[in-house]
């Protein structure tokens, strides 16, 4: 039986802007084994990407979690001070970001911001921590590793950028990886060689990871279980055959049914998801899906609906799918 | 004397029935490498192909292909350093660009950059039905701009707005509805959709498709996601480092593609469907793509490609035809699996 | 599909309202927030900025007196009262005392006069007039020339906009002071008998030679800091690509500048322009004093303080009140210039 990493309980995370409180996260729950890879789907407003920061206790001002628990490898994170987390990140658990570009100091040498991370966990000097920068390289697949250490960011291209945030993330081995969509900004030939490498990294390791991305084809690579997420909630969650072969959110099923897929046989009409997606300065009252849902019911604009369970691992939050259940009470009673 | 006869060979008469082709179009960007010295990003170097009227030719292809670049020189937003564009069979490479403008049209890759956030929806829409005075009246340039935004699926209330107010999506549909202003017969779709929600992407490109049946529109799809191309393109071309590798029916590319670097990228495509992924071959290609300012020499895939020889470094492979309508540039087609 | 959980009843619901819902109920969810247009957004940052908003109210109380309370005024600025002279502050001559026993009211010199008896507070005002017409008349030619030669060396490049900003260059190394004496000592008598011989321009001799040079010296000279300026924000601008779509849409050099890049630098024209107004100001101040600016008796801030020196101890009055109208006014127009830049920067926008 793997052990519980990662518990996240009734989170609810808002930034309290001047022009009104955006409810990023509307009350989540989740939880990670060991060893899981785990894939975060939704799109821009959904609070994916926020989840993620606030593992790690990296929601910049103004925002602040107002309700639920984060329990990581035994720590509280919501409890903990900033110094405390310090230790923690880049430690135990560690993020790699979108843009790689970005994400590295363009003053400072590879082997700097390699070596920086390795100084600051461990009791290595600075020569243990070259070998171990040097070992991190070669693991990533980085040629002439000796070569890289001195070289800058700008040097580099975007494919081994993202391949020294991977070597910096792994340096000290931590328990848990995460991805905030590491390859949105590479192209495909890169991103395949990518998300390979994390792939093969994982069982060298054993690490866990949490992949936050919008295409579907990553998570069905790369992730045994899926969570969905739309407008600051969880609207389903499962394991990855049963998100893409028995979806139950409409969301979800708008999802799949609108992509392209590069192996279709014959020109397939796309069903897009119509309307625009969820305002968050103004979310609706109920399910943050209704507007745009086909199927969408009186209740579900009035009520945040609850989850239902599906099977041990599959859930979803919608009220068709407490209707029948619902009718069937009401009418056993009448 | 032989010179000059020899230029001319290299170009042929306009192929009937397209409405754009391209000849040998080259685009070189000076790029000063010290006080003296000048070098050249070959972005483009050498590419052909036609457009039926009517059809949709999707262009594909990684960062540094020149797909973008291609589109744009198409409408002379960046003036070619060599080659010949034809439009309906006239050779525009170099005449007043202005009439065509309103022929020839382009949709941007980025909603939020390419509108001027100073000006409202109406303005924005209203401005290219101005410059070419599509309007003899208040009343009517209006009614033209209403008629636009509904067709993009817009209404009246929105006319009055500025573009921050909108969503990406929406942004798009004002970018096209811009286009569509002018009536023309041609559009560049230069990653119309690459920087919007997976949930919205399939509205625009139903909208797209729509738009092509109602208007009898032509379109150069450029995208560098080879599903969403696939799905609306007749014909899809894949560019590498400025040179065309494979020309094909969409279905033949997909599923009968013959050069290594389309195989690879189609390979390369994360399938949505867990039990395709885990039983697909990855074709993982190695290395980085070069820098467009210093190619490799003969073949410029030859870096990456696992077929690549002493041929491919000596002589670059020639642009031709496979089989019917199928077009590749490999010295080793039979060899590649 | 087995439903494990039955819904735990926590608020009231029925039958009905599993019903579907109407596609009204659907859209309202999704009004559009009330459309801010880029000046109302700008407007409303600006009111809310406590030291613009004082400084805005500053500077049109300054305007209502130096433009509309001297036509109230019972002095004027050129009047010499006899027997008036060098009068303290709100103190009567004794011919004016005489007047008041026989009855008559006599407006108090509220600032004193001066040595050839002339109401110091209507001077005050007059100079501030000038003070203020010469800053923004020589701002808004600066503005004009400044953005233009900006916009078309930022928008063309290349060599256009080589040679452009060489010319620029040089202007920098002009010494502005040395020019504007030259200028009014051998424009003196071209413009006197300008003044004398051709009707419609004896104007020149009630704003004098020295204004004028001053003018024109504006015009040839300072507008560099702005051409620079503008030509930057262009130069950023026009990689754009709502540039580029315009440019696929047929549109021609004019319209873009126009259109599409001046356009997008109003918030910084407005800005700088108003901060180019105290400097204009203090720049004519400087030059009045030196007495290089208006003719006598028209009062200048600058002249008026120039003249005080002489009587500094007797009379501080006479060059403090002058020198706090100067400052006044250049504080107002800073802070304010400050409070449209905070408005308006688009880069603090979120």
């Amino acid at each position: 039986m793997s052990k519980l990493l990662l518990d996240i309980k009734n989170l609810r995370l808002s930034f309290f802007t001047p022009a009104g409180e955006v409810k990023a996260i509307n009350d989540i729950s989740l939880q990670m084994n060991e060893g899981d890879v785990l894939g975060i789907v939704g799109e821009s407003g959904s609070g994916k990407s926020v989840t993620a920061y606030s593992i790690m206790g990296l929601v910049p001002f103004p925002g602040r979690i107002i309700d639920g628990t984060i329990d990581f490898n035994g720590h509280r994170i919501n409890d903990m001070t900033e110094a405390e987390l310090r230790q923690i990140r880049g430690n135990e658990v560690s993020i790699i970001f979108q843009d790689p570009m970005t994400s590295l100091n363009p003053v400072y040498t590879i082997g700097n911001q390699i070596r920086e991370v390795i100084l600051l966990h461990t009791d290595m000097n600075k020569e243990q921590a070259n070998k171990r920068a040097l070992e991190l390289l070669t693991l990533v697949g980085i040629n002439e590793p000796e070569k890289r250490l001195k070289q800058y960011p700008h040097e580099l291209s975007g494919g081994m950028r993202q391949r020294v945030m991977i070597a910096i993330a792994l340096a000290c081995e931590p328990k848990l990886l995460i991805a905030d969509e590491p390859t949105t900004a590479l192209d495909v030939t890169i991103q395949a060689q990518i998300m390979e490498l994390m792939m093969e990294l994982k069982e060298k390791i054993n690490m866990s990871i949490i992949m936050i991305t919008h295409d579907l084809g990553i998570v069905a690579n790369m992730c045994e279980k899926i969570v969905v997420m739309y407008g600051g909630k969880i609207v389903e969650a499962g394991t990855s055959d049963e998100i893409f072969y028995n979806p139950k959110h409409e969301y979800t099923k708008g999802l799949l049914r609108s992509i392209p897929k590069i192996n279709a046989k014959k020109h397939e009409k796309l069903i897009p998801i119509e309307g625009t997606p969820v305002d968050m300065l103004n979310p609706p009252a109920g399910c943050p899906f209704a507007p745009r849902c086909d199927k969408c019911m009186k209740i579900c604009l009035r009520e945040m609906p609850e989850f239902t369970q599906v099977s041990e691992s599959h859930k979803c939050a919608c009220w068709l799918l407490q209707k029948e259940a619902f009718l069937a009470s009401a009418g056993g009673e009448g | 004397m032989e010179r000059v006869a020899k230029k001319d060979q290299k170009y042929q008469e306009p192929k009937e029935g397209a409405l754009i082709e391209i000849q040998h179009l080259k685009q070189y960007f000076p790029v000063s490498d010290g006080l003296f010295s000048r070098k050249y990003v070959k972005a483009v170097d050498d590419v052909s192909f036609y457009i039926k009227k009517g059809e949709t030719l999707g262009l594909v292809g990684e960062s540094g292909c020149g797909k973008t670049t291609t589109g744009r020189s198409i409408l002379r937003l960046y003036e070619p350093t060599d080659g010949k564009i034809f439009y309906d069979g006239v050779d525009i490479t170099h005449v007043d660009m202005l009439p065509y403008r309103r022929k020839m049209q382009i949709v941007f890759q980025d909603p939020y950059a390419s509108l001027n956030p100073r000006m409202t929806v109406a303005d924005i829409v209203g401005e290219p039905i101005d410059i070419h005075k599509l309007a003899h009246s208040k009343k009517e340039r209006s009614e033209r701009i209403m008629e636009m935004l509904e067709r993009v699926g817009l209404n009246s209330e929105h006319a009055n707005r500025y573009p921050h107010e909108f969503s990406g999506g929406q942004r798009q549909r004002i970018g096209i509805a811009r286009a569509l202003a002018v009536d023309p017969e041609f559009i560049v779709c230069d990653e119309p959709v690459s920087a919007l929600d997976v949930s919205i992407q399939a509205q625009i490109v139903n909208m797209f498709e729509e738009l092509q049946e109602e208007m009898g529109l032509t379109y150069l799809f450029i995208a560098h996601d080879l599903s969403v191309v696939k799905h609306i393109s007749d014909r899809i071309g894949v560019m590498y480092l400025g040179k065309l590798v494979e020309l094909a029916d969409s279905y033949e590319l997909t599923f009968h593609s013959v050069h290594p670097y389309t195989k690879s990228l189609i390979s390369a495509i994360p399938v949505p469907d867990p039990k395709t992924s885990r039983e697909q071959k990855r074709i993982i290609l190695e290395g980085d793509v070069p820098s467009p300012l210093n190619p490799p020499t003969g073949c410029r895939f030859r870096t990456r490609c696992p077929y690549a020889d002493e041929l491919c470094a000596a002589d670059e492979p020639e642009f031709k035809e496979v089989s019917n309508g199928h077009f590749a540039a490999c010295h080793h087609l039979d060899k590649v699996k | 599909m087995t439903v494990k959980n039955k819904p735990s009843i926590s608020f009231h619901m029925d039958v009905s309202d599993f019903l579907p819902a109407e596609e009204s109920e659907k859209q309202s969810v999704d009004i559009m927030r009330e459309s801010v247009s880029f000046w109302k957004g700008g407007f409303q940052r600006l009111v809310r900025n406590k030291l613009a908003m004082a400084s805005l109210t500053v500077i049109i109380l300054v305007m209502i007196l130096s433009f509309i309370v001297p036509a109230f005024y019972p002095y004027s600025y050129e009047q010499q009262i006899r027997g008036s002279e060098n009068l303290n502050i709100m103190e009567y001559s004794e011919a004016e005392l005489a007047r008041i026993e026989a009855g008559e009211k006599v407006f108090p010199h509220i600032l004193g006069t001066d040595s050839l008896g002339r109401d110091m507070a209507i001077r005050i005002m007059m100079g501030s007039r000038i003070s203020l017409l010469v800053g923004i008349v020589a701002s808004a030619i600066i503005l004009f020339i400044g953005s233009t030669y900006g916009a078309i060396a930022g928008y063309f490049g290349g060599k256009v906009d080589l040679i452009m900003m060489r010319i620029v260059d040089a202007i920098y190394t002009i010494p502005d002071i040395l020019i504007i004496i030259l200028l009014s000592v051998t424009l003196k008598h071209p413009l006197k008998s300008l003044a004398e011989n051709v009707p419609g321009f004896s104007w020149i001799d009630t704003v004098g030679v020295g204004l004028i040079s001053i003018f024109i010296v504006f015009s040839l000279l300072y507008w560099v800091g702005m051409a620079r300026i503008v030509r930057g924000q262009i130069l950023s601008l026009k990689e754009q690509e709502f540039v580029t779509a315009a440019k696929a849409l047929g549109a021609s050099h004019t319209r873009i500048i126009k259109d599409h890049l001046l356009t997008n630098c109003i918030g910084t024209l407005i800005v700088t322009t108003t901060l180019q107004i105290p400097s204009s100001i203090f720049t004519e101040s400087f030059l009045s004093f030196l007495g290089l600016g208006v003719n006598a008796p028209m009062p200048s801030l600058g002249s008026l303080a120039a003249q005080a020196i002489g009587g500094m101890k007797s009379y501080p009055h006479r060059l403090l009140a002058p020198a706090i109208a100067i400052s006044l006014i250049i504080l107002s127009f800073n802070l304010l210039g400050d409070g449209l830049r905070d408005a308006f920067d688009p880069r603090l926008k979120n």
